[in-house]
């Protein structure tokens, strides 16, 4: 049986299924990473004293970091596009940047953890360092999952271009949005752990 | 978005062009200001005002929420309101201390 409206647009909803389903699942993440902001504040305020992210984080390597991940955010959006422009060759490039970037993300990432454990800073030294491991470490989660099934699109997942292209641009418009989510959360990690 | 041609995605392009610069221009801001060292309260006012530029850059470019359909912005308006009511939430335990 054909899956419904995986290309065309289901006339009740306006948007394709997957399109809705994607955003319900932001709108879930939104409230996991919305969770732990809350409990930011709360840890925050109600501690005694309160480090500032710039004594023991590295700001350089976190602004790299914020440079890369926006840049990921570009590519992606570059390869959905040259897709509608019915260009697969650039599609893949944009798409193999994508991930790239994403790599070189979790690399910079986990210079910045070795440089703590190396300090014996751990989640378990305070309240500050544990809150950090982890939104960090969750955000880290969700980057390695856009890795994993933007691979799948780039590789064994793009024979679909020939079968059915508009379905598949509609996967990469999907997995863009989560990819653009991602940096989104980043947006807001990097001055509430870094600089404040 | 899902109709559009060639040259509406070639404007689009030029868009997330511009997009991209602002967010590197606002990201070297936000960096900037901290080294500054203000008084706390005005530095959180500061550093979130900046990220919720750019936070609504990327949604609204990148996400396409500037052109999308009723049901998903009736579907993201819900979640706002509950993101407010969890982020209200370390407020409220003030009021219940009576502080």
């Amino acid at each position: 049986m054909e899956i419904p409206y995986t290309a065309t647009v289901r006339p009740d909803t306006g948007v394709y299924n997957a399109k809705l389903g994607i955003w319900l699942f932001l709108a879930s993440e939104v409230m996991l990473f919305g969770a732990l902001f809350s409990s930011y504040v709360l840890l925050r305020v109600g501690a005694p004293s309160w480090p500032h992210g710039y004594e023991f984080l590295n700001i350089p390597l976190a602004t790299v970091n914020t440079v890369i991940l926006i840049s990921s955010s570009v590519t992606m959006v570059m390869a959905w596009a040259s897709l509608m422009m019915k260009n697969f060759t650039r599609f893949r490039v944009y798409l193999g940047l994508t991930i790239l970037l994403a790599l070189a993300f979790l690399v910079v990432k986990g210079f910045e953890y070795g440089a703590k454990f190396e300090h014996h800073l751990y989640p378990s030294e305070s309240t500050f360092l544990a809150i950090y491991f982890t939104l960090t470490g969750l955000h880290g989660l969700h980057v390695v999952g856009g890795i994993i099934v933007n691979l799948y699109l780039w590789g064994p997942g793009s024979v679909m271009w020939k079968r059915d292209p508009a379905r598949f641009t509609n996967r990469i418009e999907i997995a863009g949005l989560y990819w653009h989510f991602v940096d989104l959360v980043w947006i807001f990690l990097f001055p509430v752990l870094y600089l404040l | 978005m899902e109709h559009a041609g060639t040259e509406e995605v070639k404007k689009h392009v030029r868009v997330y062009v511009t997009v991209f610069v602002a967010l590197m221009a606002l990201t070297v801001v936000t960096v900037a200001i901290s080294t500054l060292h203000l008084e706390v309260h005005t530095a959180i006012i500061v550093a979130l005002v900046i990220a919720s530029v750019k936070a609504s850059l990327v949604a609204a470019y990148f996400m396409h929420l500037i052109s999308e359909k009723k049901l998903i912005y009736a579907a993201l308006t819900l979640t706002v309101v509950l993101f407010i009511a969890l982020m209200a939430l370390p407020v409220s335990h003030y009021v219940d201390r009576g502080l």
